[in-house]
């Protein structure tokens, strides 16, 4: 069955020229001027003030971002592991039906609630407080990556501490253990390969995000994601705008590459 | 007293995720065009809305690029599946390594390599290049969900069928396929489903006169909000909550056939 090979051909050639080569090619602009010619100008024109600035802002948005899924996420995981099988599934189907949204229609939804015409001002005026300036400000963008990527954090802490032996944390009750030691030593530490998976998918999407920053920063506020989108679509410099994003990717496989270390299991737990 | 605190927070998360759908969808009944003050009730949004061209074949688009994508990336993926089981290990891992790559890369990586690529190679952006994305980011989902499926029993039945006289094709057809087909239909539906959704990717490869739903939303969000938008969220919310209803009580029904069968 030598011959069976050959069905992967159309895959092979699909990874050539969906992947790889386009990959390549990113490299290639990205260390090509724009009047031809090796150079590391796109590279180091990440520390252009502007550049650093907006990604600093992005590590820092996506870092509080992600941080704060976390805090709303554990908890509601392990809410929804001690209740009822019934309402068990009805929680997560309740998780899940936000998720199959359009995430731009979501997005547009925090515009329509904080803008300074919007619903929420418009409760606050018609009880007499003087109406805020919510949109365009960087919390406004962590409200919308929050809401936007908070079921990608949940769910997959969820999946790992329903697989946490019951009689295991009744042994450590037993043998004298607080609820805080429990958690601490017991709880934590089994549902890291669950907090890891949820970190890389809340904190890439946010890291690299241009929709987001741009409906609820009003195009004032740029993330790196926001520069780089517009090298290609406004200024069509696709030499920068490469150099960049391989920037951008280098704090990608960072940041995967840190979370990895502390999930030793090695098994994905992507829903 | 934990449980109250419980149920408090689950109320909390609750009205968190739905406040702002239910926001869109009382505006989208909402006869002025404000965002804010409540006029009557009205369907006009929803007549704008089905009567905008660009909508409707934004609509068509999407799905029929979703179809033809989740079509292509589930033959693609299944063969490729099929042929990497015949490689050696080493081989086949450094296959799923790059196979990996479309999902754990950043969507604006992958939608700008793309781009540059088209552009490198001439092809003018459009319809074709937008499918043929899709069916890039597709593909890891069907191998993802067909490849455990293959395990050595397939191989072996697959060999002892040839062994009683089947043809390879009526082995294929009766112990492959069969075998196959639950990860062969999660592919595809997941497939499917990635694409509608998808933003970034189809924004970074389509031409100037093609358009899905969301590149439309994007494109008229940044004019200016209008609620026929809102009726569309009402439509898409209304939609998703149908086709999950309906998996889940199929689910159930598969659960309990099956529980009947166990006991």
């Amino acid at each position: 069955m030598a011959n069976k090979k050959i069905f992967a051909t159309p895959f092979i050639i699909w990874i050539l020229a969906g992947t790889l080569i386009p990959l390549a090619s990113i490299a290639y602009y990205g260390f090509t001027g724009r009047e031809g010619g090796f150079t590391f100008e796109n590279i180091t024109a990440i520390f252009r003030h502007d550049h650093m600035q907006a990604l600093g802002l992005s590590l820092l948005l996506a870092f509080i971002s992600t941080a704060i899924c976390l805090l709303l996420a554990f908890p509601m995981a392990m809410i929804l592991r001690e209740s009822r099988f019934g309402k068990q599934g009805f929680l997560i189907f309740v998780i899940i039906l936000p998720m199959w949204m359009n995430f731009l229609l979501r997005t547009m939804a925090w515009q329509v609630l904080l803008e300074r015409k919007g619903v929420i001002n418009a409760v606050i005026t018609s009880i007499g407080l003087p109406a805020q300036e919510m949109m365009n400000t960087p919390g406004a963008i962590v409200l919308g990556m929050v809401y936007d990527f908070l079921p990608f954090m949940i769910l997959p802490i969820y999946n790992t501490v329903l697989k946490i032996d019951n009689s295991l944390i009744e042994a450590a009750h037993d043998l004298g253990a607080g609820r805080a030691t429990v958690y601490s030593k017991i709880i934590l530490p089994l549902s890291v390969p669950g907090i890891v998976s949820g970190i890389t998918m809340v904190f890439i999407p946010a890291l690299t995000t241009f929709v987001i920053s741009n409906m609820l920063g009003g195009g004032k506020i740029n993330l790196i994601g926001n520069i780089i989108e517009q090298e290609f679509t406004v200024n069509s410099n696709w030499y920068l705008g490469s150099g960049l994003s391989l920037v951008m990717m280098v704090f990608i496989i960072i940041s995967m590459l840190a979370l990895q270390k502390f999930d030793k299991t090695g098994d994905s737990n992507l829903i | 007293m934990k449980k109250t605190l419980g149920r408090i927070y689950i109320l909390i998360i609750m009205l968190f995720l739905y406040l702002p759908i239910l926001t869109l969808i009382v505006l989208s009944f909402n006869e002025a065009k404000s965002m804010s003050v409540w006029t009557g009730f009205s369907l006009h949004w929803y007549a704008e809305l089905f009567q905008s061209r660009l909508m409707m074949g934004a609509i068509v688009n999407t799905f029929s690029i979703a179809i033809l994508a989740a079509l292509i990336a589930t033959i693609v993926g299944t063969m490729a599946v099929l042929g990497m089981a015949a490689m050696r290990p080493r081989t086949e891992n450094v296959l799923l390594g790059i196979n990996n790559i479309p999902m754990l890369n950043a969507d604006i990586v992958t939608g700008i390599a793309l781009m540059l690529f088209f552009l490198m190679v001439g092809a003018p952006r459009g319809y074709t290049t937008v499918l043929f994305s899709h069916t890039v980011f597709c593909i890891p989902y069907v191998i993802l969900s067909v490849r455990p499926r293959m395990n050595k029993n397939t191989n072996r039945l697959f060999e002892a069928a040839l062994d009683l006289g089947a043809s390879e094709r009526y082995a294929f057809r009766k112990i492959v396929l069969p075998e196959l087909w639950p990860g062969i239909t999660s592919g595809f539906l997941l497939s499917f489903t990635m694409s509608v959704d998808d933003f970034i990717i189809t924004y970074f490869t389509r031409g100037a006169g093609i358009n899905t739903i969301s590149t439309l939303i994007y494109s008229e969000v940044k004019i200016g909000i209008r609620p026929s938008l809102f009726a569309l969220s009402t439509i898409i919310f209304i939609t998703a909550l149908l086709v999950l209803i309906i998996v889940n009580i199929r689910q159930d029904r598969h659960n309990k056939h099956n529980m009947a069968e166990v006991y």
